[in-house]
């Protein structure tokens, strides 16, 4: 027989129901910060970032049983495929943004600062 | 045979002695999907704001459809809790409900996503229209592909499910459909954010 520790006896499960609210919640949050609130652009960046971190933890918790108890523990793996991600993500833009001011199609390419640092990277 | 000793308790997806190594390994795939996607991130971030002539990201991102879409996975993920939640009570009838419930909802989200790229490529942003949009179509054209493929997953484990019925190995394999459309929520939820709102924000 299977346990039963974890759910109530009749129908959906307690938890699944706390997650899938929150998750709608959460949802709403973000879009009503991005439209509604006026806030400055970095500030709602930051904020909807949260939360959808917010929101991606709740999944693997209350629905992917990521904590539960189990033979093989399952999280080490895919905290590392997420530090991982952070690193490829944060890395590409942080790289990406040197010299990217002088790259727009409209100020011409060859501004100053730019073409300086060009030769640099040929010497 | 040790390799076939079963559990009596516990969960039926982990009472075969490889049920638990074969979830671990699943861990592993969707570990190397988070990093996969995060590539695909890493180039709709750098490449953000590169319309070239094409028509720019909030003149064509619209609340209500990423919203429409957004609740659609998300409510298909719920279902899909609760068709595993169905498989731990053992009840197979509540599994399969639950299972195609969560299918009706996946293909939903495909529709909307296959109307709104419709409407984007009819607006002028297509592919090969600038760097930017290459980025978004590929990163939200990969998503609804994983999606296409766990409809067409998901179908065939229902079709087991009717055929076979409950068995361990046959509940490891709808546990791992049920890991792997949650992903694809997790995913999506990033995709929301940050696609769709800093989209419209910026």
């Amino acid at each position: 027989m299977s346990e039963h520790t974890e759910h109530s006896e009749s129908g959906i499960p307690v938890k699944h129901v706390i997650g899938f609210i929150a998750s709608i919640v959460l949802t709403l949050v973000a879009a009503y910060t991005t439209v509604m609130s006026g806030l400055p652009v970095p500030w709602i960046i930051a904020i909807i970032m949260i939360l959808a971190v917010i929101q991606a933890v709740l999944q693997l918790v209350m629905f992917m049983h990521i904590a539960e108890k189990n033979p093989i523990p399952q999280y080490g793996n895919i905290l590392f495929g997420f530090f991982i991600a952070a690193v490829v993500i944060a890395g590409s833009i942080w790289v990406m943004s040197f010299g990217m001011s002088d790259m727009d199609m409209d100020s011409g390419g060859g501004s100053g600062g730019g073409s300086e640092e060009m030769d640099h990277s040929e010497h | 045979m040790s390799e076939h000793a079963e559990l009596k308790t516990g969960p039926l997806e982990y009472r075969r002695e490889d049920g638990p190594l074969t979830i671990l390994g699943f861990w592993i795939f969707l570990a190397a999907e988070v990093v996969l996607f995060s590539t695909l991130f890493a180039t709709y971030a750098v490449l953000f704001g590169r319309y070239g002539e094409a028509t720019p990201a909030h003149e064509l991102f619209e609340m209500p459809m990423a919203l429409t879409m957004t609740f659609l996975l998300l409510v298909s993920s719920f279902t899909c809790g609760i068709a595993v939640h169905m498989m731990r009570k053992e009840s197979l009838k509540g599994l399969v409900i639950w299972l195609i419930i969560t299918l009706a909802l996946g293909l939903g989200f495909l529709g909307f996503e296959i109307y709104e790229f419709v409407h984007y490529v009819h607006e002028g942003a297509t592919i090969q229209s600038s760097a930017f949009w290459s980025a978004f179509f590929t990163l939200t054209g990969t998503h609804g592909l994983h999606v296409t493929l766990g409809v067409f997953w998901c179908t065939a484990i229902i079709i087991q499910l009717i055929r076979f019925g409950l068995t361990p190995v046959i509940a490891r394999k709808t546990f791992v459909i049920g890991l792997y459309w949650h992903f694809l929520d997790v995913v999506w939820i990033f995709i929301f954010t940050a696609v769709y709102l800093i989209g419209m924000v910026v």
